[in-house]
């Protein structure tokens, strides 16, 4: 199953014998419609969903005209996108609020969706808002769940409610009473993860429901889920009418058909994405960005962001700047290499892709960078402006200075040495072109 | 008796609720397109994907045809077989002391939980047990961890957060030595396996039990969620890669999920299945049948 032999290739091949442009053929259809439903099926999206998805797009497909700038395959391709996104909805990352505050937002979901995790970053996210969130630790059954919640609103930075281990539903009910007492706009319960069929446990959930009445009722979904998905998620949401879903653990390398799945039974928007395991790692839910991925094809618009943030444009221009006037020092050196340290997290984004951690990416040895940043250092900062006068008992003080060897020295000396020839020899207009990011290595 | 009588008790009225629906399949007669394209159905909502369903399948109609089989009630057994023949490929090697084991996974899956119910049942053999918090990462990770030993009165060794979780495995190995006990239990952080530095420190970890711990018998357990869908396999292979697994532990088998996931593995790895999560309760880990995991399937 390789990456890059994207399901646009392999429909082509399909097509590969379609002589004349015209029409898509219902035979055709018909055979590419395979390839859509294994791609389906692999990305873990629900048989049953997946069938019906492959009808709506058939029936559309057929007698459709073959663009001028298209192949066939991407044809096909483009229509099932395009299905693919109006089915799982716009984008509404918002958030209900409440007329009379607090806005009261229950989490629920099965065990280790990352429920806990989700709770901070919400926290953080309507902190960052100006709002003033309260995190209530209504997880009385796991070891250390309150502790875990604890941590994580210390940071988040934002204040924690607990009872102890008494009835959830109580400690719900108290914890919106203190919000309320105290001026707290937003309470968000963490409630514990549960099986969708144990009853005892949804009568938890209720009850809760029923006693502080949240506005939101979250259901937090791993987008690892397979075929369960849609058990899980309509379960939870007969049971308790949610509100919308919450897809975590997005940073990893999964297809993440379920969230297609889910959206197919309950209609309930994905309103947020967890997308790593920092506070900060939650974004809103893009659908057009999922449709790539559920069809292999890597959620590439995210990478490409990720990877101009990464490149420091006002860096880079200065870095122009003084390249022309041939002035690169020492010191520039170093911060390139911090900027290529920057790029190390793109390693770990490309591996988003799925069927890429597969992939050997030549990762960017993190030490290193460390290394010759501390021999830099080291230097007197005439001599990180002009190497030149670095003889050998500079290299041995730098040496010692930074803790390496004087072969070390030597080779980062040679490294920046090759770096400022090979500057010179490009010319100043592709230079800056390349700088600034414009033509992506990939 | 079978693995799944147990959690049957409670959950039973509503888990059958969704098995149902594909009961009836071998009361019907006839062997026809129909009827593949239903067990294909079954096996593919069980997670079973794509790849191996299909195999599954075309071994069962050559079968069929080499057996002259004609209604579909005589094809259930033939299929279960070949189910069961694929799980029971791969051996598991038996625990002989003393022993380490070091548990891996993604993150949620239920390290901890399957943990905490090892070293219970290894306490019960009366074996002495140490267990290395090397999850330094999660918060109130080792506190979930302690609460655990703390139930089966077991010794675990752990440092703050955020410690270099090497240092905590090198230290439970050392108090093992002194105190000559039978099992280690090697808790280590949830990772994604697509990120790259937390598998170069589990390889780290991998490293330090092999020297330091050599007369021991060392199995490399991961951790698998039954709710996972086909991105179990790519966890299979990058912690395969990175360390070398030996068992599988597949863990919330009291859902809906049906784990089927595992036959997908059989299909491309060696790796045997050691034992099942099917609740939360210290007893809720039980060695791994193949034959009752397929029958719950159908």
């Amino acid at each position: 199953m390789g990456v890059f032999a994207s399901l646009g290739e392999r429909l082509n091949h399909i097509f590969s014998k379609l002589t004349k442009r015209g029409k898509l053929t219902e035979l055709e259809i018909k055979q590419a419609m395979r390839e859509i439903r294994v791609a389906l099926l692999e990305a873990d999206v629900n048989y049953a969903v997946a069938k019906d998805f492959i009808q709506k797009v058939t029936d559309k497909a057929i007698g459709e005209k073959i663009l001028e700038s298209l192949t066939p395959g991407q044809q096909v391709v483009k229509i099932v996108h395009e299905q693919l996104i109006e089915l799982m909805g716009s984008t509404n990352a918002k958030l209900a609020v409440a007329p009379n505050p607090p806005t009261v937002i229950m989490m629920c979901g099965l065990q280790g969706a990352g429920k806990t995790t989700m709770c901070g970053k919400l926290a953080y996210m309507l902190k960052k808002q100006g709002k003033k969130p309260l995190l209530v630790a209504c997880d009385i059954y796991r070891p250390a769940a309150i502790q875990q919640l604890k941590v994580v609103a210390q940071n988040a930075g934002v204040e924690f409610f607990e009872k102890g281990t008494i009835s959830p539903v109580k400690i719900a009910s108290e914890g919106v009473a203190h919000a309320k007492k105290m001026g707290y706009d937003t309470v968000i319960l963490d409630t514990a993860g549960r099986l969708h069929i144990n009853e005892e446990l949804m009568q938890e959930l209720q009850q809760i429901q029923k006693t502080v009445a949240p506005h939101e009722i979250l259901l937090t979904v791993d987008a690892m889920t397979g075929q369960d998905a849609v058990n899980v998620a309509q379960s939870f949401d007969e049971k308790l009418n949610i509100t919308g879903v919450i897809l975590t653990k997005l940073d990893g390398d999964t297809r993440g058909g379920a969230a297609l799945s889910i959206k197919a039974v309950t209609g309930k928007p994905i309103k947020f994405s967890g997308i790593g395991e920092k506070v900060g790692d939650l974004e809103p839910f893009y659908p057009d960005r999922m449709a790539s991925r559920i069809l292999g094809m890597g959620d590439v618009l995210t990478l490409i962001e990720k990877a101009q943030q990464a490149v420091d444009e006002k860096e880079m221009k200065k870095m122009e700047e003084k390249l022309r006037k041939n002035a690169f020092t020492l010191e520039d050196f170093l911060t390139q290499f911090e900027q290529i340290g920057k790029m190390g997290n793109l390693a770990d984004l490309v591996a988003m892709i799925p069927g890429a951690s597969k992939l050997k990416m030549g990762s960017i040895d993190e030490k290193q960078i460390v290394r010759y940043k501390a021999i830099i250092q080291s230097m007197t900062i005439a001599e990180r402006q002009n190497p030149d006068i670095i003889k050998y008992s500079q290299r041995k003080r730098v040496a010692q200075g930074s803790g390496t060897t004087i072969q070390e020295v030597n080779q980062l000396l040679k490294q920046y040495e090759q770096s400022k020839l090979m500057m010179k020899n490009l010319n100043n207009h592709k230079l800056g072109r390349m700088l600034m990011g414009r033509k992506m290595p990939f | 008796m079978g693995f799944f009588s147990k959690i049957l008790e409670g959950l039973k009225k509503t888990k059958q609720a969704f098995q149902n629906k594909i009961k009836y399949i071998f009361t019907k007669n006839e062997i026809d397109a129909n009827f593949y394209e239903e067990l294909e159905a079954i096996l593919l909502s069980s997670d079973v994907g794509h790849t191996a369903t299909d195999r599954i399948l075309e071994e069962l109609k050559q079968q069929v045809k080499q057996k002259k089989l004609k209604n579909a009630e005589e094809t259930k057994n033939v299929l279960k077989d070949i189910m069961v023949s694929l799980l029971e490929e791969n051996e598991l090697a038996p625990f002989t002391y003393p022993c380490i084991l070091m548990v891996v996974g993604v993150n949620g899956v239920g390290k901890t939980t399957t943990i905490g119910k090892l070293a219970a049942q290894f306490t019960k053999q009366k074996k002495n047990v140490v267990i290395a918090a090397g999850d330094t990462f999660r918060a109130a990770a080792s506190e979930q961890l302690a609460v655990w030993a703390d139930r089966s009165k077991v010794k675990i060794v752990k440092n703050s957060a955020g410690a270099d979780a090497g240092a905590v495995v090198f230290d439970a190995i050392q108090s093992a030595k002194a105190k000559q006990a039978d099992v280690v239990i090697v808790d280590t952080a949830g990772r994604l396996h697509n990120k790259s530095n937390l598998m170069e420190e589990l390889k780290k970890i991998d490293r330090i039990i092999q020297r330091e711990y050599p007369q021991a018998s060392y199995h490399k357990l991961i951790v698998l969620d039954a709710t996972t869908g086909q991105n179990a396999l790519e966890q299979v292979e990058v912690f395969d890669e990175a360390i070398g697994l030996t068992d599988i532990v597949i863990t919330k088998l009291d859902g809906t999920a049906k784990g089927g996931v595992l036959l997908s593995l059989a299909a491309e790895y060696t790796l045997p299945v050691r034992a099942v999560g099917v609740g939360e309760g210290v007893e809720d880990l039980i060695p791994f049948s193949a034959k009752d995991f397929v029958d719950s399937i159908f």
